[in-house]
């Protein structure tokens, strides 16, 4: 190491810094101290990216097991298993929580992990913010179970439509729980969007243009554009909701002139591209999988991304299919219908360029590979009933029907769980640095697909045989006793596949075989490092010249020098052409982030019960605030050095 | 997958026989449906057999890319892919533009069935049942009743649907698609009945604690039988004859019973329950909970909060000769 010349000369990485001694100095400068202090201080986007995969998959087990408490209800005609108040909580929190705090999370979980990786940068863009989102997430969902433990989960719906959520027909705290948790995770989602907007705009390594960076990225860019401009929509709703349920506006009261279908509409606003929040994420998945395995780059890349902005910027334009029922005037809904059926040309694009992706490749038929096959074996089911939902006359038989469940399982399931699964089985090796039982994963694949078909396929016939959705029983002599048995045993062998599913995440996590950084010989940025990767990601920060970095420079991928290695420092790119542009330095671990979301969620839950909460509990707030954002010393950073 | 789509014309046949079926053909909006999801799932069972195909086609392909796994930069081998995908692309836009024209076609018949109603009938809908009111000029033939629809078969009749409470769906299946009833809007729905027969509808939007047990018992019949259902009616209710029966009518209409429950030609004359004035001929009780029988006549008003729990009916602590003696009563009002 040189000594030093001036206050400006730090340690930097380099040819005099490499290897171990390299390791070492950004291990110190970028790990956490041990203990609890410092596992709740981290700002490691990967730590708080397995955290939050771990907390999502523990809501899809409990809400897992509310659908099977559901499905065994509805196993027989007039079942006396679970009393209607009970079903109708249960019915409640199964949606919510798999919306709210599975589907949504577990896909911020991913790309909170991945993509600084796939990025080829040290850490997220806000990790502190990062932190306080998961622990805001943690809080919500927290808050629903224990109400829910203590009768008070809420029982409205998981779109708590009013009048019946609002003051007059739902009192109590039910659907206060539910809209404070909605507040939660609004938080949580909007603040993961900003951390992935700015990291995929900003951090991307030098040389990756925006034309060259990997498909999942442009997902979840897309993703979180679309979190940003849908969010405030159902922070409007829900926020009028408490205001109308806690401090006596109308809103939503019609004897009062307010409004219960702008419910609907804002509700929707953002329901409906909530649904594609889930599933680009996975689409990305399902592109990384398919050009790993099919030893090709991805056929079609711009029509992939072009398919990607297409679907997020339609799927503003149709949230009335949701509301075909509602009596709102004929001619608009022709447009809806319309704007609906036009998602299936951009999802169509994708899935011709991912089997195009297959057909023109050598593909290796492994675990997340047969996750995509199944994907689009079962999404595309979903998609045609996507089509045939989006014509009114159709809807209005067909809505709120088991037809409509049928539909959205295929397409929340088959679409973005199946993909999930494959992306977990493919990046396991890189979260633990152990591979998943091949032979178990084969077995859980085809558990999972089959079942899941026996569950919910019967479904469509269900509906078509007119059984509504959300009733707590159905009488006998209908025609539905059958096809409802039938999706009772499915959903129960489709759980036994889940958990064996996460049992050889669990055995393989501890046994499985070694892997190296790039066991699947894979061509992201992620598999250049690694497994797992250390604390600062990439000892050198990489430079890209093309889409499949790994497979275009065998053995040596071009790395840049010059970050420091004594102080947390990031290279900022350009917004488009990735071209260095700054050094950035990269927030420390810290309490804060967790002090400020526990003062939040104090704030949020006893404004349920007093609406002066807002005005005392902002204090707190403020004071975790500013502890947060304490000023530190400027430093100087003078322009890296590009090798 | 290809094993459900030819078992599903089998399925949809069995589906016609039930009373609340959505492919019952029994009303000319149920058909228009049916009509429009064949020509869908004919169109999207193709598009998808295809598309599996393609897909079984590139997993079973053994193409001729490099040996080791590894193809350069592939986009210039794309061509014929390239020229596929724009196929594709104007395939699929074609075909969805095609089922976007026909479903505003049926769309437009829909509407158009509106244009000429030749009877008037309005339902407000309340948690947890249905309150249903012939509407006429003359006042004397304006008869209410709750739970059931009498329908003259051939005859388009428009449903104005309002809503006490919630957000209720109706929803008869067999006859027409469903019309949410949205407190503080007034909706309504065209439709008309194709075959005599009984049907089922039910509350199709959740509307609380017992929205499973909100359905409504329709029954499409002759003209004539029709004029004749309406003619009985609009009469009050018989007297009782039997002293039984006269001890039931005493205390349904001086008790708690009279509160909420409306009995034409009594002093009975709330107006928050169904009317009772002809309760005996309907087919079903607690809108739907129950057939109509004598067992579970006296399950129901002994306790009807174990009978439909959470209904707004209380449990009133009947004794046992109260109890004979109201079922005796209501058994009479027909």
């Amino acid at each position: 190491m040189k000594p030093k010349k001036s206050p400006y000369d730090h340690d930097r990485d380099g040819h005099d810094l490499t290897g171990e001694a390299l390791h070492a100095r950004l291990a110190r400068t970028w790990g956490r101290e041990p203990g609890l202090l410092g596992w709740l201080s981290t700002v490691d986007h990967k730590e708080i990216g397995r955290r939050y995969l771990v907390t999502a998959f523990i809501f899809l087990t409990l809400g897992g097991i509310l659908g099977l408490v559901i499905r065994a209800q509805l196993a027989t005609p007039e079942s006396g298993l679970i009393d209607p108040d009970r079903y109708n909580q249960i019915f409640t929190m199964h949606g919510t929580t798999m919306m709210f705090l599975f589907a949504v999370p577990v896909m911020d979980a991913m790309a909170v992990y991945l993509i600084p990786l796939m990025l080829g940068t040290r850490n997220i863009a806000f990790p502190r913010l990062n932190a306080f989102s998961y622990y805001v997430y943690l809080a919500g969902g927290t808050l629903l179970w224990v109400a829910f433990a203590l009768d008070v989960g809420p029982d409205a719906g998981w779109f708590s439509y009013v009048p019946l959520a609002g003051p007059e027909f739902s009192p109590g705290k039910r659907v206060d729980v539910w809209a404070q948790m909605v507040t939660f995770t609004e938080v949580a989602a909007l603040a993961v969007a900003v951390e992935i907007t700015a990291t995929i705009l900003k951090q991307r390594a030098p040389g990756m243009t925006l034309a060259r960076m990997p498909l999942f990225a442009w997902a979840m860019l897309v993703v979180s554009l679309m979190v940003i401009m849908s969010m405030p929509s159902v922070t409007l709703a829900s926020g009028m909701l408490i205001s109308d349920r806690l401090v006596g506006t109308q809103f939503f009261n019609s004897f009062e002139n307010g409004d219960s279908l702008l419910w609907q509409h804002l509700f929707w606003f953002f329901g409906h591209p909530e649904v594609y929040i889930i599933f680009l994420p996975a689409a990305g998945f399902v592109s990384e999988i398919v050009q790993t395995f099919s030893r090709r780059p991805a056929f079609g890349y711009i029509a992939l991304v072009l398919a990607l902005v297409a679907t997020g910027l339609l799927a503003f334009g149709l949230w009335v299919h949701h509301m075909f029922t509602t009596g709102l005037p004929r001619l608009g809904y022709a447009f809806y219908t319309a704007a609906s059926m036009s998602v299936a040309i951009p999802t169509g694009i994708q899935i011709f360029c991912w089997i195009a992706t297959i057909w023109d490749g050598r593909p290796k038929f492994d675990t997340p590979l047969l996750y995509v096959v199944g994907f689009v074996v079962t999404f595309v089911i979903g998609g045609m009933t996507g089509v045939m939902l989006a014509s009114v006359p159709l809807d209005l038989q067909l809505h709120d029907t088991y037809f409509v469940v049928a539909h959205f399982h295929y397409v929340l399931i088959g679409g973005a769980v199946f993909p999930l699964l494959g992306a977990i089985t493919y990046w396991f090796p890189k979260f633990t640095g152990r591979m998943m039982s091949e032979a178990a994963g084969r077995w859980t694949f085809w558990i999972v697909f089959l079942a899941f078909q026996l569950a919910f396929a019967p479904m469509h016939w269900s509906g078509i045989m007119g059984m509504p959705r959300r009733v707590y029983t159905y009488p006998e002599g209908l025609g539905w006793e059958l096809t409802n048995l039938l999706s009772t045993v499915g959903a129960f062998l489709f759980a036994a596949g889940l958990l064996s599913f996460v049992a050889n995440a669990l055995v393989s996590m501890r046994r499985g075989k070694v892997a190296g950084p790039n066991p699947w010989d894979a061509p992201g940025l992620e598999w250049a490092t690694s497994s797992p990767p250390p604390p600062y990601n990439f000892p050198h920060i990489p430079v890209v010249a093309g889409r499949t970095s790994l497979w275009d420079n065998r053995g040596h991928l071009p790395a840049m020098q010059g970050l420091r290695v004594d102080d947390r420092e990031l290279v900022l790119t350009s917004v488009i052409d990735a071209v260095p542009d700054v050094r950035e330095p990269s927030p420390v671990p810290t309490i804060w982030p967790l002090v400020a979301a526990l003062a939040l969620t104090t704030l949020f839950i006893s404004s349920m019960f007093t609406p002066w909460a807002v005005v005392i509990g902002s204090v707190p707030v403020a004071a975790a605030l500013i502890g947060w954002f304490w000023p530190k010393d400027a430093k100087v950073h003078p322009e890296p050095v590009i090798d | 997958m290809m094993r459900r789509a030819s078992l599903l014309p089998f399925a949809l046949l069995a589906a016609c026989d039930t009373v609340q079926s959505t492919t019952g053909n029994d009303g000319s909006q149920s058909e228009l449906f049916t009509g429009l999801f064949w020509i869908f799932l004919a169109v999207t069972g193709i598009v998808y057999l295809v598309v599996i195909a393609f897909l079984l086609a590139a997993m079973f392909r053994r193409g001729g890319r490099r040996q080791d796994g590894l193809p350069d930069e592939g986009e210039s081998r794309d061509g014929g892919l390239r020229k596929a995908l724009a196929g594709w692309v104007g395939v699929t836009a074609l075909i969805l533009a095609g089922l976007t024209v026909a479903s505003w076609i049926a769309d437009r018949r829909l509407a158009q069935a509106a244009a000429s109603p030749a009877l008037d009938i309005e339902i407000v809908a309340n948690q947890w049942w249905w309150e249903v009111r012939y509407l006429d000029h003359e006042p004397g033939r304006i008869i209410r009743t709750a739970n059931e629809l009498h329908l003259p078969v051939g005859v388009p009749v428009r449903i104005t649907l309002r809503s006490n409470d919630v957000i209720h769906s109706f929803w008869v299946p067999n006859l027409a698609g469903k019309q949410d009833l949205v407190p503080g809007r007034v909706t309504d729905l065209t439709l008309r009945p194709l075959r005599e027969g009984v049907y089922r509808g039910q509350c199709a939007e959740f509307c609380g604690l017992q929205h499973a047990h909100m359905a409504l018992d329709v029954t499409v019949e002759s003209a004539a039988a029709f004029a004749a259902w309406r003619q009985r009616q609009s009469r009050p209710a018989p007297p009782p004859t039997t002293p039984l029966a006269r001890a039931g009518h005493d205390y349904v209409t001086s008790r708690e019973c009279a509160a909420c429950h409306n009995i034409a030609g009594t002093p009975a004359s709330g107006q928050v329950a169904p009317d009772l004035t002809h309760f005996a001929s309907r087919r079903s009780i607690g809108a739907g909970t129950f057939p109509m029988s004598r067992g579970h006549l006296y399950a129901w008003i002994a306790d009807p909060q174990s009978a439909k729990p959470g209904n707004n009916m209380p449990y009133v602590g009947l004794e046992p000769d109260e109890l004979h003696a109201i079922v005796a009563y209501l058994e009479t009002l027909r």
